[in-house]
């Protein structure tokens, strides 16, 4: 089996997935407890990855991280690599395509935290960091599971915004996504239902992991 | 003796708390209204937890104020006994001793019990006893016999009489319940509406009969008495206060104890009544009357020290043609053991 396509998309998915819960845990923490007037428009930014086409946004991620973008030309004149086509451009597309699959789980989990708990915790000499971090988060493990698996599992699943950023370079932003299009494109069917099948299976199994666990923690 | 300082002026959705008073820095302080007169308000901006925030203001978690919350918020991720650290760690460890406070409200048992199949009751202890832990210069109790059933709050009421003897730190607890407030404080605000309508020691405040927010059923005082002895015969006990003695049934496992007298269990006599079944009857002089409502009358008394309120008609003020400083006899029919 062609296991490089698979690999690559694993380590991807497991580095968008570990910077989505760092960065994306305030995020959420600020979304949950704020009463600025600039929430509903940050919550509708945050949630624009789910209505869109993939299309739409890699385009405009092309553009954006092309060699003449805003962030590709600083980055070009920083490290002297293009980010279109590189491993690292894969990464901040699929940040960007899975956010809202890391943020609203965290977001409900923080929501539904009893406000006076926390308070409880200020009281108790917590600052406001502290509290974040040693009563918000922990009671919140349910919603980081939740955005954990969804964040992985929808990064492995992408496709449109990886093929329009990213292309087909083999080892670099070849996932396997792109490869099952191109085993199809090219009539290799049987590597093509080999990598569908390990997907499927992937996909079923961190679901139904993600549901029982939740579900015992609901007890 | 000093004091504390409250200043709290906030106002939201139509509310206003607006305070300005001292009260003792020892002791219990108890906050006294109807639901919706302000009083956790007070709290919360004692805490720092509501009004005014900025550069001029200390943050929350600097202010060392403990607060127990109505329903204990515990931490459900934590063991009873990290519940009780947490507070702790995070103020340079506990001026009392961790394990004064565990004996103090009996959590051995459940130290490593989860918080989450803690009864009411156990749970506020826990409460309580975090709160301790993290050494704070005041304490804030906001109702904390309120979530619980009859039968829990006789649970946790033992253990905060302990607190109230034991304990330096001063106490803030706010209730809308007169026994409670009778039971543990020592000084009294009466907040109505965001404002305070009275203050000051509490036998004088209960006392007092212009505020409608202490009449009606809540009419009554409290009076301190010393045990003297105990009548087998007729499972009587003997207590002594500044303005005599009085016999009350059963017997009493404390020498100080704090009885409460309410307004409508005292009636009055001019004369000494020769034969009467009330038990207690006492040489009394009147501080003042005032009309209560149409039909009764509240009168203050003075007993040695000790002031006490009785209830009587209007027209038994008439007919007796009862005046300030008029000396009376007070027929007691009934007096409750607070603690």
């Amino acid at each position: 089996m062609d296991f490089g396509p698979l690999w690559l998309s694993v380590q991807l998915a497991f580095t968008t997935t570990a910077i989505l819960i760092v960065a994306g845990a305030p995020l959420a923490w600020w979304l949950s407890q704020t009463r600025s007037k600039l929430q509903p428009f940050v919550q509708a930014l945050v949630a624009m990855p789910i209505v869109l086409p993939p299309t739409v946004l890699g385009f405009y991620l092309l553009i954006l991280l092309g060699p003449n973008g805003a962030i590709g030309a600083w980055w070009v004149k920083v490290t002297g690599d293009a980010l279109t086509f590189s491993f690292v451009g894969l990464v901040i597309a699929s940040c960007i395509y899975s956010l809202p699959f890391a943020i609203q789980p965290m977001q409900n989990a923080f929501e539904a935290l009893p406000k006076k708990n926390i308070e409880a915790a200020w009281t108790l000499g917590a600052s406001r960091l502290d509290a974040f971090l040693s009563v918000a988060v922990p009671l919140s493990t349910r919603g980081f599971i939740s955005a954990i698996v969804l964040s992985f599992a929808h990064t492995l699943g992408e496709f449109g915004v990886v093929l329009m950023v990213g292309g087909n370079i083999p080892g670099e932003t070849r996932v396997v996504s792109i490869a099952i299009y191109d085993h199809v494109e090219t009539l290799n069917y049987a590597a093509a239902h080999q990598l569908s099948m390990t997907l499927i299976a992937f996909a079923f199994v961190t679901l139904f992991g993600m549901f029982v666990i939740n579900r015992r923690q609901l007890r | 003796m000093s004091s504390i300082a409250l200043k709290h002026n906030v106002s939201k959705e139509g509310f206003v708390l607006d305070v300005d008073t001292q009260i003792p820095d020892r002791g219990v302080t108890g906050v006294f209204g109807e639901s919706g007169s302000g009083k956790t308000t007070l709290l919360r901006c004692i805490a720092g937890l509501e009004g005014p925030t900025g550069d001029d203001t200390t943050a929350v978690h600097r202010r060392r104020i403990g607060y127990v919350f109505q329903d204990a918020q515990l931490f459900a991720h934590l063991s009873v006994k990290k519940n009780i650290e947490y507070g702790m760690r995070r103020n340079g460890g506990a001026a009392i001793s961790i394990d004064e406070v565990i004996s103090l409200l009996e959590l051995r048992d459940l130290l490593d019990r989860s918080v989450v199949g803690l009864s009411g009751g156990e749970a506020q202890r826990v409460s309580i006893a975090r709160v301790l832990c993290q050494s704070p210069r005041l304490i804030l109790m906001d109702e904390p016999l309120s979530a619980l059933d009859e039968r829990r709050r006789n649970d946790v009421l033992p253990y905060l009489d302990r607190l109230h003897a034991e304990s330096s730190i001063p106490i803030v607890y706010v209730s809308h319940s007169i026994d409670e407030i009778c039971r543990l404080s020592d000084h009294l605000l009466v907040l109505d509406n965001g404002k305070i309508v009275a203050e000051g020691d509490l036998q004088a405040t209960l006392a007092r009969t212009d505020l409608p927010q202490l009449g009606g059923k809540n009419a009554g005082t409290i009076i301190e008495a010393r045990r003297m002895r105990y009548d087998e015969q007729f499972d009587l006990t003997l207590f002594d206060f500044s303005g005599g003695q009085l016999w009350l049934p059963g017997t009493s496992e404390s020498d100080a104890v704090r009885l409460r007298v309410t307004a409508s269990d005292v009636s009055l006599t001019r004369t000494a009544p020769e034969s009467s079944t009330i038990l207690n009857i006492l040489a009394a002089s009147i501080v003042e009357i005032r009309a209560e409502d149409t039909a009764t009358n509240l009168v203050q008394l003075m007993l040695g020290n000790d002031l006490l309120l009785a209830r009587i008609t209007r027209r038994s003020t008439h007919e007796l043609q009862l005046k300030a400083g008029d000396e009376v006899f007070a027929q007691i029919k009934s007096v409750t053991i607070r603690r």
